[in-house]
């Protein structure tokens, strides 16, 4: 089942490459794209984490697209809190490394929000250990309270995360 | 129409990537000037690339959208590789620092070992 998801996905991301269908690449493209994604799902299907059964029911789709929203309309509020930090003259930064706590397991899941605290702008994943917890460097530090810290930075996009993988 | 949307999203993009830049410049330490070169920097060039797909034919916004999830992903990997990197071979913070959680904890995890 996992093999047929990954080789649907590899042939997806082969036509977006090579979409303009014409005499050039014609329909042999899309017949080397099919034996190409064939071979990635047959030999690589094991070696890709995360992807389960899990992948075929719709409400995680549709709360995925709710995150992506979401997680666009974060990234834009601290992109203009940066912007204020950077062209303020006094800079008024206070950064610091504050530690949280995800109470995600799964690995895509914790990929995803660590990757998200960091493209947020004013928090960094710095390290994530096996034991739930995630190291943050932060613009302008609030509290150093790991409760604390983990309500203002990790609560937001937690929640919808356990819906889409958990 | 579909040109001046496009046009807009561009110069918002730009103004994005010009703010990035200044704080590369402006930003005391190696972890802050990280933040202002991957996250400003993507959001603008997310923004070019959404301008691309509005303006750009079929095929061109279907790898300028596999450009812009490329870009989201490895960006923030890199960003986080590389403020590890530095956080464990001792660079020095900014001295207005408030705490350093992560450099505390390993340190007392190599004391223990020891």
């Amino acid at each position: 089942m996992r093999r047929l998801i990954l080789g649907c996905m590899a042939f997806i991301m082969w036509l977006m490459l090579t979409w303009p269908f014409n005499s050039s690449v014609g329909y042999q493209g899309i017949f080397i794209g099919i034996i190409a994604s064939c071979f990635v799902a047959i030999f690589f299907g094991d070696y890709i984490p995360g992807i389960s059964e899990k992948f075929l029911e719709p409400q995680r789709w549709l709360w995925a697209i709710y995150y992506i929203f979401v997680f666009l309309w974060y990234c834009f509020l601290g992109n203009l809190d940066v912007a204020y930090r950077v062209l303020h003259p006094d800079m008024p930064i206070k950064p610091g490394i504050v530690k949280v706590r995800t109470k995600l397991n799964n690995l895509i899941g914790l990929t995803i929000l660590a990757n998200s605290i960091t493209l947020t702008p004013g928090t960094t994943t710095i390290e994530a250990t096996d034991d739930g917890y995630l190291y943050v460097h932060w613009i302008n530090v609030k509290t150093q309270d790991e409760q604390e810290a983990t309500e203002i930075i990790v609560k937001k996009f937690e929640e919808i995360l356990e819906r889409i993988f958990e | 129409m579909k040109e001046t949307i496009s046009h807009i999203f561009l110069f918002i993009g730009l103004l994005f990537d010009l703010l990035g830049c200044i704080g590369l410049v402006r930003f005391p330490d190696v972890y802050l000037r990280l933040m202002a070169a991957t996250k400003s920097v993507t959001l603008g060039t997310g923004l070019i690339l959404l301008s691309v797909v509005i303006a750009g034919s079929a095929p061109v916004a279907a790898k300028a959208v596999l450009v812009l999830l490329f870009i989201s992903v490895t960006s923030p990997t890199a960003a986080h590789a590389l403020a590890r990197a530095s956080s464990v071979s001792d660079i020095k913070m900014w001295e207005g620092t408030v705490c350093d959680k992560f450099t505390e904890d390993r340190k007392r995890k190599t004391n223990e070992k020891t």
